[in-house]
């Protein structure tokens, strides 16, 4: 393999990796707020479906992405009243609301199986710039969509607003403990409201970058299991933005790599290499469970989910 | 009293339903003065101080401030008209570093500048004199420390009204020698501070004034120079109470042909991340109380456990009565007779089931074989008459106030829970009886009940472990005193002799030396 082979697969990897990416930032900012939310694939999805018909009928890639990401805010928004204002399981309230968008979102989509869409949509943001004539860093990073590009600006931009702010800060107090965030004077509910409806829209975009750069059409439940890896992963980077970014190009690089072995048989020692297509489509899939049992074996005090994470929150009143 | 209150309540009332937690409460501090807030469980002490802090709003009655009249809606508006709160258990974020417990929620720019935070957080810890590691994780806080930062948080808000719930109930004797050194310099700086306790010695040790509360009224102020304990105690309870805690007669001398009741021979147990009982040694004779003195979390609870046989011990041995019960679980001790009852330190999670009926608890134990053996493992039916009889009989002997067998245990007061769960344990007539705390939380009445309990028990025969906190009522109460320190059992000592300071001293590890 040449180095421009291997740009190009990282290339693929940090395509790949992305839907992955804002996914679990949208997750990292739920469970900072202290809310556990199942319902990611489902958000990507409603984003996944509703960012396709906005680009099929616009053309404007700009109005896929706010659909995309409102359709994500919307399904938080369910969430949201449920968990936060109504206080109801906050597992089985993810879970229904996985279920509901799939729905919704393979229905609206069930027309659009054979749409396609204009060129626009994949673009890549800085071609032929300064930044992309740097060697492999430039076609990995910067010959990209402008997904990749949102995507790691808002991973430093979660880093940087959950660490140096003192929104961020009220933000993980609330997670941890409410009842001294509240004490504090930190409006918790609005805290809880704002951060989850953000990470919704997060998990939307995700979804689009899906649909309108990778796949480029719509399937039926395009997201396949995404949006619990994307779960995973979250723990895989105790709950870290930063970590999150190389935990996501991992598993894109093992779909990538199950991408580039189905095209083109790798030979080893002369020998072609010859794996079943379902066996490597698995590999993430037993990533995840490989990287959560290895987390789970190493636990340290710093890497702890939110203290109040998945709890609902009373004022105290007798 | 002619000087201005600083914080004044006046008439507060405040009901829960049908309960009058407050029922017109008058109480004034003045600035520059630590005063003691007395009362029972339900006197409604904490109601009140909630009120005070924008916990709670008052159905009636007003809340004055130099002078002014003022309305708290949150605990904020409280802190604003400087107004702060330390609870029992420090409110913290244990993943958060103590800096950024101070400053969240206080900042009002965008961005935190660490750098300022940690000069003003140094500056009010020094004019208290107290130490600061503001980089510090909360987690690795011992609880004095944590209290500390509570009280540093405070006063970063600009608190000049203290109030503290029961501050000292989970302190090491030095570390409570070092808050009340931090509380009188409070004092001279000015502050006024609210002291809410159940112990009288803190009250005549550090207070100037002291009122008491009783079934939601204020009944009596007094400075601190013009009452006594019995005084006190009286307008409390509302009756003459005893306060010493009667210790009765040692038992007689063992045989030594008879192996001691209890014979733990340097046991130990742990896990991979380290030890928690190292090489532990005890006995406990037949009718004796034992008492166990260490700070929370040295080992204690490790101890009780191996004891009835819920934790795995690695070496050693553990022999009751000359037979050997280690690794014996609960289910195995009653197979084979073991005789030993456990009133676990937190009574609803290990000790009762909150939701169940006092019928249901008292059966827990016994359910699988029924109380006479009838249910047998081969029938399935529990029978429901017999736990009933048997929650009406302990109802009636250990003066449980409850509406009948079949109420929830969690709708009982404290005192009350702890009964049914001394009543089980005692009634299926143990030959070891351990008790891990069992007056915490407890008030004066309820406490002087127990101990008359353990006292009945002790002269049946009974040996008693008993793990406590207070130092005074270790000494009291028990024949014998054993301190533990970081998983070890460091020394016995006999109660009847030992002093109070030597006991501190071996809990703390000699140097004694104050955590803040």
């Amino acid at each position: 393999m040449t180095l421009l082979d291997i740009a190009l697969f990282g290339q693929t990897a940090v395509l790949m990796g992305t839907p992955l990416l804002l996914a679990a930032l949208g997750e990292i900012l739920t469970e900072k707020a202290g809310h556990m939310n199942l319902g990611v694939e489902g958000m990507m999805l409603a984003g996944a479906a509703a960012g396709f018909i906005a680009g099929f009928y616009t053309n404007s890639p700009a109005l896929a992405f706010a659909a995309a990401g409102a359709a994500g805010a919307a399904g938080a928004l369910i969430y949201a009243v449920l968990t936060v204002s109504l206080r109801a399981n906050q597992i089985v309230t993810g879970f229904v609301l996985t279920i509901f968008l799939s729905g919704v979102a393979n229905f609206v989509g069930s027309d659009l199986g054979n749409s396609t869409l204009g060129d626009g949509f994949t673009s890549v943001g800085d071609g032929g710039s300064f930044f992309s004539s740097i060697p492999f860093f430039g076609p990995v990073l910067f010959e990209q969509s402008r997904y990749v590009h949102f995507s790691l600006i808002m991973a430093a931009a979660v880093w940087i607003y959950l660490n140096k702010t003192s929104p961020g800060l009220s933000l993980r107090m609330v997670g941890e403990n409410p009842s001294s965030a509240d004490a504090a004077g930190i409006p918790v509910t609005f805290y809880k409201y704002s951060h989850i409806l953000a990470g919704g829209f997060l998990c939307g975009a995700g979804g689009a970058c899906l649909t309108l750069v990778i796949v480029k059409r719509w399937q039926e439940s395009a997201t396949a299991g995404m949006g619990w890896i994307a779960i995973a992963l979250v723990i895989f980077a105790a709950w870290g933005p930063l970590k999150a970014v190389f935990g996501a190009y991992l598993f894109g690089a093992l779909r990538g790599l199950s991408f580039k072995i189905q095209n083109a048989p790798i030979s080893i020692g002369g020998r072609s290499l010859s794996v079943p297509a379902q066996i490597l489509d698995l590999l993430p899939y037993i990533m995840t469970v490989v990287a959560l049992i290895l987390i789970t074996l190493g636990k340290k005090r710093e890497n702890q989910p939110p203290r109040s994470l998945g709890k609902p929150y009373f004022r105290e009143e007798r | 009293m002619d000087e201005l209150a600083y914080v004044e309540l006046k008439g507060i009332v405040k009901t829960f339903g049908a309960l009058r937690a407050n029922d017109g409460v008058d109480f004034r501090v003045n600035r520059g003065e630590i005063h003691a807030l007395l009362g029972e469980n339900g006197s409604g002490k904490t109601t009140l101080m909630n009120i005070l802090t924008g916990l709670y709003r008052q159905d009636a009655g007003d809340v004055f401030v130099d002078g002014r009249r003022v309305f708290f809606r949150t605990p904020k508006d409280a802190i604003d008209s400087g107004i702060g709160m330390i609870h029992q258990h420090a409110n913290l974020v244990d993943a958060l570093s103590v800096e950024e417990n101070i400053a969240a929620g206080t900042e009002r720019t965008f961005w935190i500048d660490k750098k300022k935070l940690r000069v003003r957080i140094s500056e009010i810890a020094e004019s208290y004199r107290m130490l600061a590691r503001p980089a510090a994780k909360i987690y690795s806080l011992s609880v004095g420390e944590k209290q500390a930062v509570e009280i540093l948080k405070a006063f970063y808000r600009g608190v000049t009204t203290l109030v503290l719930d029961e501050p000292t109930s989970v302190l090491t004797p030095s570390e409570a020698d070092a808050l009340f050194l931090n509380l009188r310099r409070m004092r001279e700086c000015g502050h006024a501070i609210v002291l809410i306790t159940h112990k009288l010695n803190e009250v005549f040790d550090i207070s100037d004034r002291v009122t008491v509360l009783r079934k939601g009224n204020s009944i009596f102020t007094s400075p601190i120079g013009a009452t006594n304990r019995t005084e006190l105690t009286e307008k409390m309870v509302g009756r003459a109470i005893s306060l010493n805690i009667p210790r009765t007669a040692a038992p007689p001398a063992r045989e030594t042909s008879r192996p001691p009741l209890l014979d733990i021979c340097e046991i130990v147990a742990g896990d991979g991340r380290g030890r928690f009982l190292d090489r532990v040694s005890l006995q406990v004779e037949s009718g004796e109380i034992h008492g166990i003195a260490g700070v929370a979390g040295s080992g204690q609870r490790e101890l009780c456990d191996a004891i009835a046989g819920l934790t795995l011990v690695t070496s050693g041995s553990v022999r009751l009565n000359g037979r050997d019960i280690r690794g014996m679980g609960p289910g195995r001790q009653r197979a084979y007779g073991v005789k030993i009852g456990y009133v676990p330190e937190d009574r609803m999670e290990m000790g009762l089931a909150g939701d169940m009926s006092i019928s249901g608890n008292v059966m827990l134990r016994d359910f699988l074989t029924g109380l006479t053996g009838s249910n047998g493992p081969g029938k399935i039916f529990f029978n429901a008459d017999e736990a009933d009889a048997l929650a009406d009989r302990i109802i009636k002997k250990y003066d449980i106030s409850a509406p009948g067998p079949a109420e929830p245990v969690k709708n009982l007061s404290g005192g009350n829970i702890q009964k049914v769960l001394l009543g089980r344990e005692i009634e299926r007539r143990p030959d070891l009886l351990i008790t891990a705390y069992p007056v915490r939380g407890l008030d004066i009445g309820a406490s002087t009940y127990i101990f008359e309990l353990l006292n009945r028990e002790k002269e049946n025969g009974v040996g008693i472990l008993f793990i406590g906190e207070d130092l005074d009522i270790l000494l009291g109460l028990c024949d014998r005193v054993s301190v533990m320190r970081s998983h070890k059992l460091v020394a016995t000592l006999d109660a009847r002799t030992a002093a109070k300071t030597e006991i501190g001293a071996l809990m703390a590890g000699h140097s004694g030396a104050p955590a803040l």
